[in-house]
């Protein structure tokens, strides 16, 4: 039952390991199996390693051990009794199972009904239509055929007494496979609920940006934040990097001096890691809006993972939204950046001169440069003049394009002409995209 | 508890009593967790807000085994030397100097090299013993005879590659020192992680620990921890101080005020004898409970109505 339920829970998306199957196995073979409560804190305690996976959990052990499975459940239909037990009859009942339900043995019943499931693999009940198939399998595992031959051979015999004991077997019957229909039930429940929401999570990385549903808008968010997160680790990790080295001999020996030519304290090398330094300039314009939603968002977990990291919004002219993202929540962050300058028509000329104006100073020898933005200047001038000191100045420049490479250049686009002061430009509509994207922004350093 | 008996931990109730025996009310989730950390011998990476008490768990885990608490904090360039065993190199090279004549007498008269070499290699081996080895806590906590809870706080702090290398030592509770040989626990200690979540902990860390996630604690329990931890506030006051953190906690703040702030709260309500809250009381000492500026200017406007929910 254990297996199967760690079959379930890795289904639900819990990453259970070999290793952890075992620990859970010897866990509940410390405790035993008594006390419900206990037994869901000990694998809660092996198995869920964070918050997500701890609801998950929770979610995932209420209902595959529902109720039914430490009590027998399957209300009223157990109620009825019969009063006297024809003992000639029973000999007509060449089935065990037809004894076991006059025996009214509850916890064997739910024993053996567990055993049958596990029997022929209900864990690999998939789909809602199967329910039937898997709930008669169970029943045909339990030697539901003998009992049916037992009832049919009751009938068969005509006296009263047989009759009523037939009845009551009828029952019985029904009671039994309403308990496995429930327990198909219950595992489907269990089980197919992660696969559903690991199929949709991928779905949504692949789904372009401007066509996700708004009720989609929060579960992405949660991506979004992940990715940020996912490179904020990798990130600090290249970092701790200089730290190591090799020794430095001649700065030992140097300071060895002191110490009577001892080398008592060593000095090692140090490899200097730069901080990435990030601009990053990101269109709010009409053509842009449904994107810049997430390229705000985008924006607002970059700022979170990266501290020194100063960002622009711009349509018609540009602000500097550093100080919004840090600050402000990211609904209220997106909201007022929108209010103040979204929706109105790009001009990337104006824009870009406001930025050459007041911010150039922040770009310096040692910062990538990010443009969020589809190059249409509305037919204004697109000061590719601008564009090129920043490419000069900066490290990397580096463009991200919500169109399709075929639409770069065409009305008033003016993507090609800013193309050859971009060290790397890239389509960018998808989650998955944005993501391969910071990867190397970060890598190539 | 006596020298002789080891303390009970045959059950989840006996773990559960033995915590509260050193002052820490814990619900029984934290206590099936040391219960089975210390059957199935498996680390425990505790999660949570900080000053929910991940720390003191292991305090009160050791002071209810009767066993030596050994910390280990962790910081950013945290490595081997600081956090397993470094050679005392200083007194290697006071011993040196001293015993220079010592055996540059015995060379004395040797002719061949090798022989010398050999020599040479006699000294070499005193001086890389274990007299010459600083144990740090790791290293420590494998050496103690009776075994040790060894705390390895905010872990999260540490760099990817201590992580790894703690690993090693974890699954098999031993250590290799080049010199001297392996070095293997006699009784393993029983392993506490804090961790605040500042970074994600790698996978294979993760998957060798129990997760045990304390957060703040429900309205009982908190009363029961202030109860314990404060004696000197009465029922009525302390009911007062839990339902008024609670309430706080239900606001968005910038840090939300922990259980140690609690206990400090309800330790300098006591010291300034107030015997029932009142909205002066709470203003003055709200800079207990709250630790941003900005937190506490604006939960001064709610004081009040807070107050009213509460009485």
């Amino acid at each position: 039952m254990l297996v199967e339920f760690l079959r379930a829970a890795r289904r639900a998306g819990i990453a259970v390991s070999v290793a952890e199957s075992i620990e859970a196995f010897s866990a509940v073979d410390l405790i035993g199996y008594e006390d419900r409560q206990t037994v869901k804190d000990a694998l809660r305690l092996v198995i869920a390693k964070s918050d997500e996976e701890r609801e998950r959990f929770d979610e995932c052990f209420e209902r595959f051990f529902g109720i039914g499975n430490f009590e027998s459940g399957a209300d009223g239909l157990f109620d009825a009794t019969l009063e006297t037990s024809p003992v000639e009859l029973l000999e007509l009942l060449d089935s065990e199972l037809a004894r076991l339900l006059l025996d009214d043995d509850r916890a064997e019943l739910v024993r053996r009904l567990h055993a049958a499931a596990a029997e022929i693999d209900l864990a690999s009940v998939r789909l809602f239509t199967q329910t039937n198939q898997f709930a008669r399998r169970i029943l045909e595992a339990m030697g539901i055929e003998a009992l049916d031959a037992a009832i049919a051979r009751l009938r068969g015999s005509g006296e009263g007494e047989a009759q009523r004991l037939a009845d009551f077997l009828e029952l019985r019957r029904r009671a039994v496979a309403e308990l496995a229909r429930d327990l198909v039930e219950r595992r489907l429940a269990a089980s197919g609920g992660g696969e559903a929401d690991r199929m949709h999570d991928e779905f949504l990385q692949d789904a372009r940006l401007v066509n996700v549903d708004r009720r989609d808008l929060l579960r992405m968010r949660v991506l979004v934040r992940a990715i940020g997160r996912r490179l904020a680790s990798r990130y600090g990790r290249t970092r701790t990097k200089a730290k190591r080295g090799h020794l430095d001999v001649r700065r030992t020996i140097r300071r060895s001096y002191s110490f009577d030519g001892v080398p008592f304290r060593t000095h090692w090398k140090r490899r200097k890691i730069e901080k990435p330094r990030i601009v990053l300039l990101c269109d709010v314009s009409g053509s842009c809006a449904p994107l810049a939603h997430f390229l705000l968002l985008f924006a607002y977990s970059l700022s979170e993972a990266f501290s020194d990291i100063r960002s622009f919004a711009f349509a018609t002219s540009m602000i500097e939204v550093s100080e919004i993202l840090e600050t402000q929540t990211i609904d209220d962050a997106i909201s007022q950046i929108m209010r103040t300058i979204g929706f109105q028509s790009s001009d990337y000329g104006r824009a870009f001169a406001t930025f050459d104006q007041d911010f150039m100073d922040s770009i310096d020898r040692k910062t990538t440069v990010v443009v969020l933005g589809d190059g249409r200047t509305n037919y204004h001038d697109p000061r590719i003049d601008v564009m090129r000191r920043i490419y000069e100045r900066s490290r990397r420049v580096v463009w991200l394009n919500p169109e399709h490479r075929v639409a770069w250049g065409m009305d008033d686009s003016e993507m090609l002409r800013y193309l050859p002061y971009t060290h790397v430009a890239r389509v960018c509509n998808r989650l998955r995209h944005l993501e391969a994207v910071v990867t190397e922004l970060v890598k190539s350093r | 508890m006596s020298e002789t008996v080891r303390p009970d931990t045959g059950s989840i109730e006996a773990v559960e009593a033995g915590l509260i025996g050193a002052n820490y009310i814990c619900n029984r989730q934290t206590a099936t967790a040391i219960y089975l950390a210390r059957n199935l011998r498996k680390p425990v990476l505790v999660e949570g807000p900080a000053g929910v008490g991940k720390t003191e768990l292991a305090r009160a885990t050791a002071h209810y085994l009767d066993l030596p608490l050994i910390r280990m904090q962790c910081y950013e360039g945290l490595d081997e030397s600081k956090a397993l065993y470094e050679w005392k190199y200083g007194k290697q090279l006071l011993y040196t100097q001293i015993l220079k004549d010592t055996y540059g007498a015995s060379l004395r008269g040797i002719e061949s090299i090798s022989e010398a070499l050999e020599k040479i290699g006699d000294f070499d081996d005193v001086f890389f013993s274990e007299q010459f080895l600083e144990a740090r806590p790791l290293l420590a906590a494998l050496r103690q005879e009776n075994g040790a809870v060894l705390l390895v706080d905010e872990i999260d702090k540490s760099d990817q590659e201590f992580e790894a290398f703690l690993l090693e030592i974890l699954s098999d509770f031993q250590v290799t020192i080049p010199e001297i040989g392996t070095i293997s626990a006699t009784v393993p200690p029983l392993v506490v992680l804090t961790s605040n979540d500042s970074r994600d902990l790698g996978d294979a860390l993760k998957r060798r620990c129990l997760h045990l996630h304390i957060g703040y604690p429900d309205a009982k329990l908190e009363e029961r921890i202030i109860e314990v931890r404060v004696p000197g506030v009465e029922g009525r006051l302390r009911a007062q101080i839990v339902a008024f953190v609670q309430k706080l906690r239900t606001f968005e703040l910038k840090k939300l005020p922990s259980v140690s702030e609690t206990i400090d709260w309800a330790r300098a309500l006591v010291l300034l004898h107030v015997t029932s809250l009142d909205a002066d009381a709470v203003r003055d000492t709200l800079n207990v409970l709250l630790k941003y500026e900005s937190d506490i200017e604006s939960m001064k406007k709610h004081v009040n109505s807070i107050l009213a929910a509460v009485n």
